[in-house]
């Protein structure tokens, strides 16, 4: 028999409910307003009372309002039609609303129940099979979308039978297992899963061994991240964490993408959803909304579902990696998720941390970027989880709560730096600072050896040193003025010059340069690289300025052009003439 | 809002704080509207039969054995077309003399927009300031603040930007603003003869501060009237949501909460994003678009409240003294508006973002000469260059007080390009270049 209770105290988002029977920690209860149920999670329990975060309005709520407890966690529904679809944090698919106005205590299906899909047996009668082995697949979009075990299912079953190939909606019984014990269960198209939970049906979790491509050179070249790799991006605003995660989400080597808009603007959903039904993902042709799931808490709706939301976009992302696919998750910004635990731990008057955060967030960041990965699945198959998520520290300033606890969990660090995008360098993604952990992986830079070219990560560290060096050039340069440094000063900064505004820089609002595979990426940087490596005729440090910057500006323009067409061959002809001339 | 036959009314309070009351009541709801002692109330917390009150005008002079009673619902405004050209105070009624409003009583702070009904922003407002309109375009359905120092003329400028904006609607909403501020508005709107399609709602300095609160939420509500039910195009000024944050942080004050950064409340983002997300482009052609001004202490962004504000709204419009026009400009560097690729180059000249880019960077290369000049260095050719270009690009385009369309302002641009550098100082696309270079 399920629980029930009632609200005996209420401020703001946060109720107590006096219990009349057992509750769990992480519990769902329906509170009943006049008639309408709102959806609760129960986050602290003292004897018969309960604390319950509200995930929504609690407006016009009053003591002695009855709960009715679940039973079970907030768990998410998982099954073709996920992908193209836009939910709220709690998985409520937004396109069948009706109204205008998010309605309070509207809950709506996350699947379309009527759909056929063309389903395909993988699995036999007789086969052995155990949570999340693979028994049939359905066609969704391009994608091979597999109708697994349930993973919920514990122990090893037997295939008793399997349907046919043919036209099923999702609770169609696709197969019937028979447990150790002898009891048949019928298995459909869809199944539920607790988002707090990490999925784990698989055999290992190895290490990251290549790389994800983004088409952004700052990202891919100089900072990689590893296909089932974590990273983050802090920045102030007004840096470009969001068109950089746009760009990341149009361009990056991925077969499933799901953006958790966590506490952010909904304009920036909206942006989504209206332009990647027309973008083509650039890997496969197809249009972009059909990889893609978005889960938006945006920042006016109820706090205590943005914590939901990045939970519910993790476990779809896992539950694609379970397929054999590769699937990466986007969420902006982890911040305002910390945030509202911040404004539950203060509502309970815990006593608070560092910035009246929890005490316990980092432990909370660590725990979930743990979840991405790449994983070896029982039949051999390999899947991938990659996750990037955003961080806006307060003030911009990195030494806060949420970036040092992300820190220590996500192993590339891309930081946005105010500097450089007041001066318009965009993405304004610091190069020195950043990092990437993954360079350090001999199996990654054997990759990189492999399909980029030889002694690659060399190469791109030769190029770091030497915007490094261009940065205490021009400190130097700034210390003792223009005549009061070498010539040499003023070379080296202006090749550091010429790698920031060739190569870093990117223009993410132009269609060419937005993208960059990774084989125009080598070309251009032992391009760039062979200049440095020259030397050239200048008498003093206008001539160098002037030098440079005509040089800039030409491989500006081949970054504009299409890859090796005509074009590009006729500034890179232009650029030769100049560099002839000069060189010495 | 006067009292119900056979209310039940208390008479015993167990607490008293600055801006709260406590007292032990049934059947009470959260938010609900209560009225202490003639003053206005609402529920903020209930404990067992315990209630906490927020007085919004004060607590000062209410007894312990004062009248409390509940309202049972929670703060509402009356909307009709006859909002037109009035004024009210921060609970909705008339500052200005004239009569109460009939109309449809509508619960404030209402539910949100589902973002999937939304629509992509992509009108342009022009407003006839350069700063604004050819580096930091705005969009109707945008929400976005001025940063500026108290001693800048930011009301000016929204109340120009306002009048100029081809609106059908503009919604006042002014927080503790100062007497001379409300009749400088008052003064403005009338005199451009637009008074008929402006509601204003406001509270001033003599006010008490929490009362406040409720301004942004009946401006919004008004707003959404006017957007959905009537489908305008609705303008909402927000001036000086500073002044809001301070009474957010004055009630979790008295209501003992932990403090986060600079003793404002955990729940500022929340609290402000609830505000501005208001903003929007419905599917019909409505739409809400929000100006608001965030006062800075001596220009400090990172402070909580600007530093949320600029988390939350799409860009931000940074007011500075130049020094070398002595001007007040929109900053093109701290500014930003990042809506306007919706509309640059699209609903403007195809030359639009390149020119902008192209004047940043240059006026950027200026402030390194000017470090220069400053750290007492000769300064090269291109350095005397660029002084001179910044100087004018300041004077005929980031000033405040210019006044010309799109184009006049690319040609403008164009035309000071060319008078100190040559096309590939400027880096602009040379297609872009060729086609709109000036002749000498």
């Amino acid at each position: 028999m399920k629980s029930t209770g009632k609200v005996i105290g209420i401020v703001s988002n946060l109720v107590t409910v006096e219990t009349t029977g057992p509750v769990a920690e992480n519990e769902l209860c329906y509170i009943n307003l006049a008639g309408t149920d709102l959806m609760a999670e129960v986050i602290k329990v003292n004897g018969n009372k309960a604390s319950v975060q509200v995930f929504e309005s609690t407006r016009g709520l009053k003591n002695g309002d009855t709960v009715e407890f679940e039973g079970k966690m907030l768990e998410a529904t998982l099954g073709p039609g996920l992908l193209s679809s836009v939910y709220d944090g709690l998985e409520n698919n937004l396109a069948t609303m009706e109204g205008v106005f998010l309605k309070r205590g509207e809950y709506t299906d996350p699947l379309d129940h009527e759909k056929l899909w063309e389903f395909t047996p993988i699995a036999k009668a007789g086969d052995k099979v155990v949570a999340g082995d693979w028994l049939g697949e359905v066609k969704e979009g391009w994608l091979p979308h597999k109708i697994m075990v349930p993973f919920a299912f514990k122990g090893e079953f037997t295939v008793k039978s399997v349907i046919e190939a043919g036209s099923y909606n999702i609770d169609k019984v696709i197969a019937v297992l028979t447990s150790e014990d002898g009891e048949d269960v019928d298995v459909t198209m869809t199944q539920k899963w607790p988002v707090k939970v990490a999925i784990k049906a698989y055999k290992e979790k190895p290490r990251p061994s290549k790389i994800m491509e983004t088409g952004v050179r700052v990202i891919d070249s100089f900072n990689p991240i590893a296909e089932g790799g974590t990273g983050f991006i802090p920045g102030p605003f007004g840096c470009g964490k969001t068109v950089l995660q746009h760009a990341i989400a149009q361009q990056g080597e991925a077969d499933v993408i799901v953006m958790a808009a966590c506490g952010e603007r909904a304009n920036e959903v909206v942006e989504i959803f209206t332009e990647f039904p027309e973008l083509i993902d650039p890997h496969t042709g197809r249009y972009l909304m059909e990889r893609t799931t978005i889960i938006c808490n945006t920042s006016n709706m109820p706090v205590a579902a943005r914590e939901a939301s990045v939970y519910t976009a993790m476990t779809i992302c896992e539950y694609y990696r379970a397929m054999g696919l590769r699937s990466l998750l986007l969420a902006d910004s982890t911040s305002r998720w910390a945030q509202a635990l911040r404004e539950m731990s203060n509502r309970m008057e815990e006593l608070p941390g560092a910035d009246a955060f929890p005490v316990d967030l980092s432990a909370i960041i660590s725990n979930f970027y743990s979840r991405a990965g790449q994983v070896v699945l029982n039949n051999g198959q390999k899947g991938s989880v990659t996750f990037i998520g955003t961080v806006s520290p307060a003030g911009g300033n990195l030494k806060e709560p949420v970036t040092e606890g992300t820190k220590k969990a996500a192993r590339c660090f891309y930081a946005l730096e105010q500097n450089r995008a007041d001066q318009k360098r965009y993405p304004a993604v610091n190069p020195i600072d950043s990092y990437s952990k993954y360079l350090e992986y001999p199996e990654i830079v054997e990759y990189l050896d492999k399909t980029v070219e030889e002694g690659w990560v060399a190469n791109v560290n030769r190029a770091k040193n030497l915007v490094r060096k261009g940065k205490e050039a021009q400190e130097q340069i700034n210390i003792l003025g223009d005549d009061g440094v070498p010539i040499s000063y003023h070379e080296n900064f202006w090749k550091s010059e010429l790698i920031d505004f060739c190569f870093l820089q990117q223009d993410a609002f132009d269609k060419i340069d937005a993208t960059t595979p990774i084989e125009r990426q080598k070309y251009m940087l032992d391009l760039i690289l062979g200049i440095c490596d020259r030397s050239f005729n200048y008498e003093d440090f206008e001539e160098c300025r002037g030098f440079f910057k005509n040089v800039i500006n030409i491989i500006r323009q081949m970054n504009y052009s299409e890859f090796k067409s005509e074009q590009f061959d006729k500034y890179l002809n232009e650029l030769n003439k100049t560099l002839d001339e000069n060189g010495k | 809002m006067a009292n119900k036959a056979y209310q039940r009314i208390y008479t015993q309070l167990d607490a008293i704080t600055k801006a709260t009351v406590t007292l032990k009541a049934k059947g009470v709801s959260n938010d609900e509207l209560a009225v202490v002692h003639g003053k206005l109330a609402q529920v903020v917390k209930t404990k067992g039969d315990s209630v906490t009150l927020q007085i919004f005008s004060g607590t000062e002079g209410i007894l312990t054995n004062a009248e409390v009673t509940f309202l049972g619902s929670a703060p509402t405004v009356k909307v009709s077309d006859q909002l037109s050209g009035r004024f009210f105070d921060a609970y909705g009624h008339p500052l200005d003399g004239g009569p109460e409003i009939e109309g449809e009583e509508r619960v404030i702070g209402g539910p949100s927009v589902n973002p999937y009904k939304r629509r992509m922003p992509s009108e342009l407002i022009p407003t006839g300031i350069a700063g604004i309109d050819l580096n930091n375009t705005l969009v109707s359905g945008q929400k976005i603040p001025f940063f500026a120092d108290p001693d800048q003329p930011y009301n000016q400028v929204m109340a120009d930007v306002a009048l100029r904006a081809d609106v059908d609607r503009i919604i006042l909403g002014g927080m503790g603003l100062s007497n001379d501020d409300y009749l400088f508005f008052k003064h403005a709107f009338e005199s451009a003869g637009a008074l008929d399609k402006i509601v204003s709602f406001v509270n001033t300095t003599e006010n008490p501060p929490v009362e406040r609160l409720l301004i942004p939420d009946m401006a919004l509500t008004a707003a959404e009237y006017f957007a959905v039910d009537k489908n305008e195009k609705v303008l909402v000024l927000l001036t000086d949501m500073t002044s809001y944050a301070d009474a957010l942080s004055i009630v979790s004050n008295r209501m003992d909460q932990i403090p986060s950064k600079d003793s404002m409340p955990g729940s500022l983002y929340s609290d402000l994003a609830k505000i501005y997300e208001k903003a929007v482009q419905l599917p019909t052609d409505g739409s809400i678009t929000i100006i608001a001004v965030t006062t800075l202490n001596d220009g400090d962004i990172t402070h909580a409240i600007p530093d949320n504000t600029g988390y939350i709204t799409e860009g931000q419009l940074f007011l500075r003294n130049d020094s070398d026009s002595g001007k007040v400009i929109i900053d093109p560097f701290r500014s930003l508006s990042r809506l306007k690729q919706r509309v640059q180059g699209k609903k403007t000249r195809e030359d639009h973002s390149q020119v902008m880019n192209a004047g940043v960077r240059l006026y950027a290369d200026a402030q390194n000469a000017k470090t220069k000049l400053e750290n007492g260095f000769d300064l090269s050719d291109y350095d005397l260059r660029c002084l001179d270009y910044a100087k004018e690009y300041a004077t005929k385009l980031l000033a405040i007080d210019v006044n010309i369309s799109v184009t006049e302002m690319l040609d403008t641009a164009w035309e000071i390009f060319a008078k100190y550098f040559t096309k590939a100082e400027t880096g602009i696309k040379a297609a872009i270049a060729d086609k709109y270079w000036p002749e000498k």
